[in-house]
């Protein structure tokens, strides 16, 4: 008889043939990837002198259908961190209560919420890395903005793979290959931060969101606008494109041969 | 049982517009850094709590606290009503009357806490609905506001309009009868005032003992702390002292020579 | 569906079960209470949503009890989120909240199939929703009466039959206002006229 604990209460092998294994074993590996339901696009930030702007549209997409306009993307953590969400609206949902709980645990000491945007980010993009670990991601793309341990201006993403990545502007989802380019004419590299004021950087925003418009076929012309200063976070959430060019249509004649 | 009613005074004042929470520190040691080892800890953002007792008993009974109300956040994505909190504790201290292995809670506990008279919002919400506000609301529906709770060793707890424990307990209880809080006139502002010359006034028990007032308060959502509980600023606290001195000087002077209130015993249920 | 109007809210639905394209039920009732003012209407897997529906309902009889208050739309709400969220993979459950109470008044929520939770003025859902997204953006008005509530959720319903394969049979509509929960049903035989309320 085999004594080993491999055997214990199973059929003997020598009076019922070999276990089978396979019985009752699910067939298929587990699977917990998902793919992202309802959806937000861009998210675009740029740093200026003394703070950070960020900008991104109300809309949430499911699939290519325009689903839900008023859905607010950017989100305040403490008094001058915000943090932008791209990706699936539900796990920004989580992730902003996984920060909202932070937040009042943070408030329990004595000395208050000292977290900058930079341990916000810190945190995120291990949270972010420890679900793409588990093959459970966090659908998002993230930008938080805010400032880091010298009172600098803080900028940096972080994506559903834990990625980080930092830059004087960044911009998530289809701002990536349309604002980028935009906002790096405005405000070369060797351009330094400080000689970016605070309207300009705002005013360029706004004309990324106008371009996003126009060519991304998930956005919306209506859109959240965040400035952080020391003084604080400025959000303001219903703003709307202004000073759209169309006009331009009537001239264009297209295709084929036509009289007017 | 005794340790617990003769540790430093702490009391609760239910104002209409928020709640105050006083507690006599007793320093044991000038060695102590002063301010520091409080006695008051906050809970979710609108809930103090302030405990006479063993201190470490308070601490583990905060923790506790805050473990509810992060799993009603969970649960509910809402924060915990005053009310709620206050039953879990309850039966959370009731139980440890019930086994031989562990003790009853050494402290007497007072919470308070200022429950949002706004429309709830779900925690991460999204979405805004109708522009006009929701349809058929019942109007002059109260909702939330101010909460006072006191939880004894044995669990048993009640709310309270002015809750006091500790030593000076009897001295603060028969100065909180005289503001006739039941009426709901007492404002914040003047509950500070009150709650600092009533822990001044428990004190005179301990008078060769070295205390520091701690205070904190909970106000409405349009009020000085916007519906959290913070610790009392140190300008108005400061002032409160003073104010607290002054009518106590002047009261001894009144009253030199008569007889002292002595403890009485306590109601048990 | 579910709508606010002027005192309260209106969920409505259709009655159609399939099995592919096989009609299960023609006179399904997918409004469904969880609390004696908050109720529910349902899409996707009949067998997930009910079992969602079963499980809230129970959290919020007995958050009835333990709480001596009964429990709002936005707990109601909240908790269909956190088992459609956390059991995404699981299951296939598009659901709108509606409910009714003396302090917020009536509110819509909906909950998609990722699991996010979103606060409406009024909400659709389901295989027909996608036929009247223009209908219902055209004709919904703030602060509707009752009558004209009625008058829109019906008509828009209508629309959803009409053109979506898997919607059909008769009318299920339920009003939720500080009086209570009335139901109505409109039978398609006679063009959706009644009998209407109870």
């Amino acid at each position: 008889m085999n004594h080993l604990p491999q055997a214990w209460g199973r059929p003997r092998d020598d009076v019922y043939g070999t276990y089978d294994r396979s019985y009752l074993q699910t067939s298929t590996p587990n699977s917990h990837t998902q793919s992202p339901a309802v959806t937000g696009t861009s998210v675009l930030a740029i740093k200026f002198n003394g703070g950070v702007a960020m900008a991104a549209d109300k809309l949430a997409s499911y699939g290519s259908l325009a689903r839900f306009t008023d859905v607010k993307r950017i989100r305040v953590f403490d008094k001058t961190t915000v943090v932008g969400f791209g990706g699936d609206i539900s796990d920004m949902q989580y992730i902003d209560r996984l920060l909202d709980s932070i937040d009042v645990e943070e408030n329990y000491s004595s000395n208050g919420n000292t977290l900058n945007a930079k341990n916000v980010h810190t945190y995120l993009a291990k949270v972010l890395y420890k679900r793409r670990s588990k093959f459970d991601p966090l659908w998002n793309q993230i930008l938080v903005a805010g400032f880091d341990d010298d009172s600098k201006p803080f900028l940096s993403s972080a994506d559903l793979l834990g990625t980080t990545f930092s830059a004087p502007h960044l911009a998530t989802g289809f701002g990536a290959h349309l604002a980028i380019p935009i906002l790096r004419r405005l405000f070369p590299e060797e351009m330094p931060v400080e000689n970016i004021g605070k309207e300009e950087a705002v005013a360029a925003l706004r004309e990324c969101m106008k371009v996003l418009f126009y060519r991304d076929a998930r956005s919306l012309d209506q859109y959240s606008l965040a400035v952080v200063t020391s003084d604080g976070v400025e959000l303001k959430e219903d703003e709307k494109l202004e000073a759209q060019s169309w006009n331009f249509a009537e001239n264009i004649r297209g295709y084929g041969t036509q009289v007017n | 049982m005794k340790a617990v009613e003769n540790g430093g005074t702490a009391i609760g004042i239910r104002c209409k517009d928020g709640v105050v929470l006083a507690v006599e520190k007793i320093t044991t040691s000038k060695l102590l850094k002063p301010g520091a080892n409080k006695r008051t800890a906050t809970v979710d953002r609108n809930i103090g709590i302030v405990s006479a007792g063993l201190v470490p008993d308070g601490r583990h009974f905060i923790s506790r606290a805050r473990d509810e109300a992060s799993s009603w956040r969970n649960i509910y994505k809402g924060p915990i009503p005053t009310s709620a909190l206050a039953n879990r504790l309850g039966g959370y201290v009731q139980a440890y009357t019930l086994y031989s292995s562990v003790r009853p809670f050494g402290v007497t506990a007072i919470i308070g806490g200022w429950d949002p008279e706004s429309e709830l919002l779900v925690d991460g919400q999204v979405g805004t609905g109708p522009k006009s506000g929701s349809g058929g609301k019942v109007e002059g529906v109260k909702a939330g506001g101010p909460a006072l709770y006191m939880i004894e060793p044995s669990g048993l707890y009640w709310g309270y309009h002015g809750a006091a424990t500790g030593k000076g307990r009897q001295a603060a209880k028969a100065e909180l009868e005289k503001l006739d809080l039941s009426a709901g006139n007492l404002s914040l502002y003047d509950g500070v005032k009150e709650a600092a010359r009533i822990i001044f006034i428990a004190h005179e028990d301990s008078k060769d003992k070295d205390f520091e007032l701690e205070m904190t308060w909970v106000s409405s959502l349009d009020g000085p702390t916007k519906g959290r509980h913070e610790e009392v600023p140190t300008g108005l606290l400061e002032d409160a002292k003073k104010a607290a001195m002054r009518s106590r000087e002047r009261e001894v002077e009144d009253d030199e020579d008569r007889p002292k209130s002595h403890d009485g015993e306590r109601m048990e249920e | 569906m579910a709508i606010n109007f002027r005192d309260g809210v209106i969920l409505g639905a259709d009655s159609r079960t399939t099995t592919g394209s096989y009609i299960a039920n023609r006179v399904t009732d997918k409004l469904t209470q969880v609390h004696d003012t908050i109720w529910c209407c349902r899409s996707g897997s009949a067998a997930d949503t009910q079992a969602v529906a079963d499980i809230v309902s129970y959290y919020l009889g007995m958050y009835g009890i333990v709480n001596e208050e009964p429990p709002t739309t936005p707990t109601a709400a909240a908790l269909f989120q956190e088992l459609c969220y956390e059991n995404k993979e699981m299951l296939k459950a598009g659901i709108i909240i509606a409910g009714y109470d003396k302090r917020h008044g009536g509110q819509v929520y909906s909950i998609p199939l990722g699991g996010s939770l979103h606060k409406q003025s009024y909400a659709i859902g389901g295989s027909g929703s996608t036929y009247i997204y223009g209908y219902c953006d055209m004709h919904w008005k703030e602060s509707m009466t009752e009558e004209e509530g009625v008058a829109f959720v019906k008509s828009a319903l209508q629309e959803a039959i009409k053109w979506d394969g898997s919607s059909g049979g008769v009318i299920r509509l339920v009003v939720l206002t500080a009086k209570g929960a009335t139901r109505h049903v409109y039978l398609p035989d006679d063009g959706y006229k009644g009998p209407g309320a109870k």
